[in-house]
């Protein structure tokens, strides 16, 4: 099988392989019984409420902080903690705040990073990194300095260093403008055919429709798994939307018959909706058969369900997400 | 993964460098300096020759005393601001993404006190000592203040008594919750070792080469101590989260493979902060 970006899942072990994680706090659980698995290069994106869990996910798999039960492999490594030093040096996550150090300059606070990832001529991975996040102009500025959107940038910078097998970045674009968000996409897509697994945690559904090649929706739980596409698909049925110059005479008497039509409701005055098997196959009946019944087709389309129709299906069915 | 002196390095050079470019802590590291050298200048040159030797012995214990403040006071403020100063800035996490160590990250920032706070300590003998041999008119103060023990002990416990301080302050910085309370509670903490110090200064020991090597082994063990429970107390978790570390139990069960959809069933559990 081949992935949605060219990511064949089965050639290569998995990046992250996540069974039965579960994290507890004392009494209180900040996720349960948590399983998935991440293919090596793909970019998987993971949504979920406030406080549904997702940042911790991040954190345990990234040796944060201790699983209260199950396992997990992060990079072919089995998540332990003697294995937390390994583990590190092989992944790499940008946390929702940069956490950078203002009174040091974009490239001090890279050596300091470079250092730690044991890179001696750190030169030449510093200014690739600052290229790749269009920063290299302000190399020599007090992070003090920048806006928020430039210190998230010398965040994403700094997580390039260690040429990372697995990517976390969590809410990677948040604060920043619609410009700066387009450059941390394609900086995302340009990981993504460079075969780094991506691990993306955020709030906003289109950009996980766009980047991701499948998403995960966590609230405590893990309650869906699957492309957006798949989502969709799953959640809702498929459905045409008809709009016609007029209100139908007698509608029932069309859809009714009309050939693999499910069924219909009105959208408005001289909209409808109607629920298909396959809307490309049925469109053109449905159409034959507006036509015979003397009405002025203005359009028929195939009616798209976006990722946040799914997020807010599954988030609206959830009484404990909604008190958030 | 074993223990890296480049990634020490890496720590110390950050810590360096962020001394240079903050100047509440260089005009700390300058000012209080100075005050520990006025007075016992001001002490050895009131001391004219005719004062009798105990007063003379006095003066000079005081002088030794005030000197070793200085590495036991400065570091203390600054250490107990090491962690919860980096977790107040939002960059202790970023740090602990990476491959560190946590012995690493702890030497790498008691060295980065510790090289400035010796250093001024140094300084400070090296200009009492040359002011006392230039205008010193009690040739008893010359002499006490160049003998072997005295000489010996500055040396000695200069170092060992900010690594006691700088020791206490991470400590402290890895519990506390709030900058103010940390360095409030690091400076108190660094005053017990002084008064061993005190008892030394004041004759109450007498000098001798022996004693100063008996209490430095003693301070550097303590010191060796101490680190290794600051060690033992740098909980990630705690840190990063506020809660203290769980051990892990084992679970087992399937990995779902990629490329499929699963809707699973809704199995309950409380908020995530």
């Amino acid at each position: 099988m081949t992935g949605a970006h060219g990511v064949d899942p089965s050639a290569t072990p998995p990046a992250l392989i996540v069974d039965h994680l579960t994290k507890q706090f004392g009494q209180r659980t900040a996720f349960q019984d948590v399983s998935f698995t991440v293919a090596s290069g793909e970019v998987f994106g993971f949504l979920g409420p406030n406080g549904a869990g997702k940042t911790t996910t991040v954190r345990t798999l990234g040796t944060l902080i201790a699983p209260t039960s199950g396992s997990a492999t992060v990079a072919g490594i089995p998540l332990t903690s003697v294995n937390g030093p390994e583990i590190r040096q092989r992944i790499s996550i940008m946390p929702e705040n940069p956490g950078v150090y203002n009174r040091l300059t974009v490239i001090e606070n890279l050596e300091l990073f470079a250092g730690l990832y044991g890179q001696r001529n750190s030169g030449p991975r510093i200014t690739k990194a600052l290229e790749a996040v269009n920063l290299t102009a302000r190399g020599r500025d007090l992070c003090g300095s920048l806006s928020k959107g430039l210190r998230q940038r010398v965040g994403l910078a700094r997580a390039l260093l260690n040429d990372p097998a697995v990517m976390f970045l969590d809410e990677p674009t948040s604060g920043l403008d619609p410009v700066a968000a387009r450059e941390v996409h394609d900086l995302i897509i340009g990981l993504r055919e460079r075969g780094v697994t991506v691990f993306l945690t955020t709030h906003r559904l289109e950009e996980a429709e766009r980047l991701c090649d499948r998403v995960a929706i966590l609230n405590t739980t893990l309650r869906l798994v699957g492309r957006p596409d798949e989502l969709r698909e799953q959640l809702f049925s498929r459905s045409l939307v008809v709009e016609t110059l007029a209100p139908l005479v007698a509608p029932d008497d069309v859809f009714n018959s009309t050939e693999g039509v499910e069924s219909w409701r009105p959208d408005g005055a001289s909209s409808y909706v109607l629920s298909v098997v396959d809307p490309r196959t049925i469109a053109p009946h449905v159409t034959r058969a507006l036509v015979a019944a003397g009405a002025d087709v203005v359009s028929i389309s195939e009616s798209r369900h976006s990722l946040e129709d799914v997020y807010l299906q599954l988030i609206n069915d959830d009484p404990e997400a909604s008190q958030r | 993964m074993k223990f890296s002196f480049g990634r020490l390095g890496a720590v110390l050079r950050k810590e360096l460098r962020e001394y240079r470019r903050s100047p509440f802590i260089i005009a700390t590291m300058a000012v209080l300096p100075l005050v520990f050298l006025v007075e016992p200048l001001i002490t050895i040159f009131r001391i004219g020759p005719s004062i009798p030797a105990s007063t003379v012995d006095k003066a000079v214990g005081a002088t030794f005393l005030i000197l070793l403040i200085a590495p036991a006071l400065l570091p203390a403020v600054i250490a107990s601001y090491s962690v919860v100063g980096e977790r107040e800035q939002g960059t202790l996490e970023p740090l602990l993404t990476t491959p560190l160590r946590r012995e690493e990250l702890l030497l790498g920032k008691a060295l980065g006190v510790v090289v400035p706070a010796v250093g001024i300590a140094y300084v400070l003998f090296a200009v009492i000592q040359i002011c006392a041999r230039l205008f010193a008119s009690n040739a008893e103060v010359v002499a006490l203040l160049g003998q072997g023990p005295h000489i010996l002990a500055e040396i000695l416990f200069a170092p060992l008594l900010a690594g006691w301080s700088i020791c206490v302050g991470m400590g402290i910085s890895t519990r506390a919750t709030d900058v103010r309370v940390a360095q409030q509670l690091g400076t108190l903490s660094s005053i017990p070792p002084l008064a061993v110090v005190a008892l030394v200064s004041f004759n109450v020991f007498t000098p001798s080469v022996t004693l100063a090597v008996v209490f430095a082994l003693v301070l550097l063990v303590a010191d060796v101590i101490l680190f290794r429970i600051v060690s033992a107390l740098f909980d990630r978790e705690r840190l990063i989260t506020g809660a203290r570390a769980q051990r892990q139990s084992r679970g087992d069960g399937h990995v779902a493979p990629p490329g499929t959809v699963r809707r699973i069933p809704r199995t309950g559990g409380t908020k995530d902060g």
